[in-house]
């Protein structure tokens, strides 16, 4: 008979009597697995073929969420962005890779 | 003043020396600082206020005679000393403080704060009235305002209980079952500065019953590091508070578990509440604190003159014994509840509110009134109480309270 194995639970699924005490957090480094994402309310939209790869738009990010490899802009992390609209407002004026959009015309 | 501390430090360390039990003269604040010598803090965080002041004064001295190994922080106000007793108690300590009436009401928000980190800090607290108009002298107002933060609440009717619900507190909070903190009080002035004998058990004895305390999740522990105090959204906050209500419902099992410990091992008896001939009692009334002591006398003096009265004293007021407090007074003919705060809730103090809410369901319940007593240190005699007792033998008779609230001892 095949076994049915069941889902470990995320914290987010955890009934109360089974997250730690007080809201003590047992371990560090774990803001990553929280969605900052969904209390945005404009998303920042990026085009690619604009972009000059400056990066200023990534040191400027409050939340680690533009995603750059090999030195070269990538992408924008939604799990994480805010959207505070400040990647935007750094991004040089002459470029303008980045654009606010109300997050509602994406949902 | 300077030659009591002396004499009671004096005192304690001879008793410390020759191992003997003694009775002793002190007041409640000199019996509780004894209780804190014995149970030998980490960290003591203190700002004084009138009548504890004396507490943690005593306290200190014994910091400097290096009795203790105690850190005294000394800090600029309550609040303070509440946030650094939680720092401390968060690191890994057993950390306590002491204070009183605005002093308590200064440290509001931290008191939410040890509670909701589950931190077993034991605070003695002197009843004293909350300003306007301000006032040095005893009620309740101070910590029944206080009653749903999250903290145990523990009242003493005399220094003994002070002394006892002390080294007693240290032992409930910091059960594996509990965390939870806890407030020892007794009433300012009237036991805070009383001399009365009190029997100081044995420093050995009592450090053994106490015992070391081991925190298994503390801030200090380099091997196992975790966060505190962090935020809460919505979809966390209620299942964490909802987590908070659960060891206060095992509360009542641990303090009838460690009072019964204490009996055996120093042979006074304690439980959720106290009763007082009330088993064939058709009269009862409920109180809290030194009032107890002279109902009690009255109480006797009635019972001489054929009055059926009984008493029930609460003990723990938080979590409240509704249960076996409600089984207490079932039967009875008529209760009278006196509240020595005035909850401002148009209906009485909040002792009266709990005892109506424990008797709502039960099907032989007593007629029950509140009267609200003794504020702002107003004195209460046995005439008072007695007074109390001839309107429950009134309102027994017609089975109806012709007033639900009085206020006891008013100029009217
Ligand atoms: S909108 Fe704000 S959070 Fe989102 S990527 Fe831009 S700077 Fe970062
Ligand atoms: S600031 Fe603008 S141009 Fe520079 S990397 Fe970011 S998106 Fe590209």
């Amino acid at each position: 008979m095949a076994q049915v194995k069941e889902k470990k639970k995320t914290i987010f699924e955890q009934p109360w009597h089974e997250l730690p005490r007080g809201g003590i957090m047992p371990d560090a480094g774990n803001a990553a697995e929280y969605n900052t994402g969904d209390w945005r309310t404009d998303r920042p939209i990026w085009d690619s073929e604009k972009c000059i790869s400056c990066l200023i738009c990534w040191m400027f990010c409050p939340d680690s969420s533009i995603l750059v490899q090999d030195g070269k802009m990538v992408g924008i992390d939604y799990e994480h962005c805010k959207g505070c609209g400040i990647c935007a407002a750094e991004c040089p004026p002459k470029v303008r890779a980045l654009e606010m959009k109300p997050e509602a015309d994406f949902r | 003043m300077a030659k009591t501390l002396e004499e009671t430090t004096k005192m304690a360390a001879k008793a410390g020396k020759n191992g003997n039990k003694k009775l002793s003269a002190l007041t409640g604040n000199e019996a509780v600082a004894h209780a804190m010598r014995q149970i030998n803090p980490d960290v003591v965080a203190a700002y004084p206020i009138t009548p504890a002041t004396e507490i943690v004064q005593i306290f200190s001295s014994f910091v400097a005679n290096g009795q203790v190994h105690t850190e005294y922080v000394a800090v600029e106000s309550e609040h303070s000393a509440m946030s650094a007793t939680i720092g401390a108690c968060a690191a890994g300590a057993r950390a306590m403080t002491a204070t009183s009436s605005q002093g308590l009401a200064l440290m509001w928000e931290m008191l939410y704060i040890a509670a909701g980190l589950r931190l077993p800090i034991v605070m003695p607290v002197t009843n004293r009235a909350l300003s306007a108009p301000i006032n040095i002298h005893c009620d309740h107002s101070d910590t029944m305002g206080a009653r749903d933060a999250g903290w145990i609440q523990l009242f003493s009717e005399n220094s003994q209980e002070a002394y006892d619900n002390t080294i007693q507190a240290i032992r409930i909070c910091e059960h594996p079952d509990i965390l939870l903190p806890a407030m020892v009080t007794y009433d300012g002035f009237i036991i805070s500065h009383a001399m009365e004998v009190v029997r100081i058990e044995e420093d050995a004895e009592v450090k053994e019953f106490v015992g070391e305390y081991k925190p298994d999740i503390y801030l200090l522990n380099t091997d196992k590091p975790v966060t505190m105090g962090g935020l809460d959204f919505t979809d966390f906050y209620f299942e964490h508070r909802r987590g908070l209500a659960d060891p206060v419902s095992k509360v009542k099992d641990v303090v009838l578990q460690v009072g019964a410990e204490f009996k055996k091992q120093f042979g006074r008896e304690y439980g959720l509440f106290e009763t007082y001939k009330l088993d064939d009692a058709e009269y009862a009334i409920v109180v809290l604190g030194s009032t107890a002591g002279t109902a009690k006398v009255t109480i006797d003096d009635l019972r001489d003159r054929g009055v059926k009265a009984g008493m029930v004293k609460i003990r723990m007021f938080r979590p409240f014994p509704y249960d076996e407090v409600a089984k207490a007074l079932e039967g009875k003919k008529a209760v009278a509840v006196l509240d020595r705060s005035d909850g401002l809730a148009g209906r009485g103090g909040p002792v009266f509110g709990e005892v109506r809410n424990a008797l709502c369901d039960w099907p032989n319940k007593p007629v029950t009134v509140g009267y609200v007593y003794g504020l702002g240190g107003r004195d209460i005699g046995p005439e008072m109480i007695e007074s109390v007792y001839t309107d429950l033998q009134e309102i027994a008779k017609t089975g109806k309270a012709l007033n639900l609230v009085k206020y006891l001892g008013v100029r009217e």
